[in-house]
């Protein structure tokens, strides 16, 4: 983490977008600003200019913890074999959407 | 090169054109900022309001010129200095971010203000254009003012340049109020507000950031900026070469 004393950079935030009402924000990217008004104000104009969105999040980067990439293989490959995790072997009634 | 349009100015196209011109060189204005912000966000943002400006212009223009013949693109590169109707305010060199940011606050309250009353205009179109606009105007308006609290109530050297920013710009501002014969007309006509209509609000909306900023307006003078007559400074013509010159050598481009 960088000191906050000798930082020259404002910190990184990560953008979260909704599209249309009824769905999920999504993760799009990120960008600098010096606190979360100004994210959010960076973020209309950088994410929401062609359309986009209807609503923002914004999340200061520093606070996301992520799963190590030196764990992937120990995380992950362990669910490539268990295809009866899935619930595909059971028939939807076609009322029932995004399964 | 493209001969200048003559256009016929009576009081309801001038009334258009400083709106439209107001529009059309801020615009032009804050396109200057691409490439040059200060971050890369804020390069995005200065000229998405450019083109929200420019949007809005073209709107203007072509509804200016109409009558007339005349298209959006005739009416923004083919006239002669004299026949811009912008105040002043909006065609001073861009300066530092400071000034543009705050030059954003004074213009985009002045056109949210009579965004908001051209509405009810009895121009069918321009109160069309209005609804539109005035969305725009108020995140313009919102942006600016939160950079001048954000730079006037920051650093040293940013309250220092926020200071002379304002000093330099204040002297612009009471061109906006003047009244005269083409706002009466307009508001006889319901067209629109005259641009004095707005003077109270303007001062409230702009004050109340300027004292959150920590900023102290300098006192008023007898100076006044005539740049809604067509009587422009030193700055415009250079402006409008840059703006005008490829319509002007290649007539009709577009691409």
């Amino acid at each position: 983490m960088t000191n906050p004393e000798t930082r020259t950079e404002w910190p990184l935030w990560e953008v979260f977008v909704r599209s249309r009402a009824g769905l999920d924000h999504k993760h799009c990217g990120s960008l600098h600003a010096a606190d979360a008004a100004m994210a959010i104000q960076m973020a209309r104009d950088v994410y929401t200019r062609r359309q986009e969105g209807c609503s923002l999040w914004v999340v200061p980067s520093a606070q996301i913890t992520a799963s190590d990439p030196g764990d992937k293989d120990m995380y992950f490959d362990p669910a490539e074999d268990k295809v009866y995790r899935h619930p595909t072997f059971y028939k939807l009634p076609s009322e029932v959407d995004h399964m | 090169m493209t001969a200048s349009i003559q256009l016929q100015q009576d009081t309801a196209t001038q009334y258009l054109l400083r709106l439209g011109d107001t529009c059309l060189i801020l615009g032009q204005r804050l396109g200057e900022w691409c490439g040059h912000g200060p971050v890369l966000e804020e390069d995005i943002a200065l000229t998405n309001m450019a083109l929200d400006l420019i949007g809005q212009a073209r709107a203007l223009l072509s509804h200016a010129g109409a009558g007339q013949g005349l298209d959006e693109d005739q009416l923004a590169f083919l006239r002669d200095e004299r026949d811009y109707r912008n105040p002043t305010l909006v065609e001073l060199p861009r300066g530092d971010f400071a000034f543009t940011v705050q030059r954003n606050l004074m213009a985009a309250t002045l056109l949210k203000l009579l965004w908001q009353r051209l509405q009810t205009s009895t121009d069918a179109e321009l109160a069309a254009i209005a609804g539109k606009a005035v969305k725009e105007a108020r995140y313009h308006q919102q942006h600016a003012a939160d950079w001048v609290v954000r730079l006037g109530d920051g650093t040293a050297e940013s309250a220092r340049r926020s200071q002379a920013a304002l000093a330099q710009l204040w002297r612009y501002v009471p061109e906006l109020f003047d009244a005269d014969a083409v706002d009466d007309a307009a508001a006889a006509s319901g067209l629109g507000p005259r641009w004095a209509d707005v003077q109270a609000d303007w001062q409230a909306e702009v004050g109340a950031v300027l004292a959150e900023a920590g900023l102290q307006p300098p006192v008023g003078s007898a100076f006044r900026s005539t740049g809604k007559r067509g009587v422009h400074t030193e700055h415009m013509g250079h402006l409008l070469a840059t703006m005008q010159h490829l319509q002007r050598a290649y007539p009709g481009g577009v691409w």
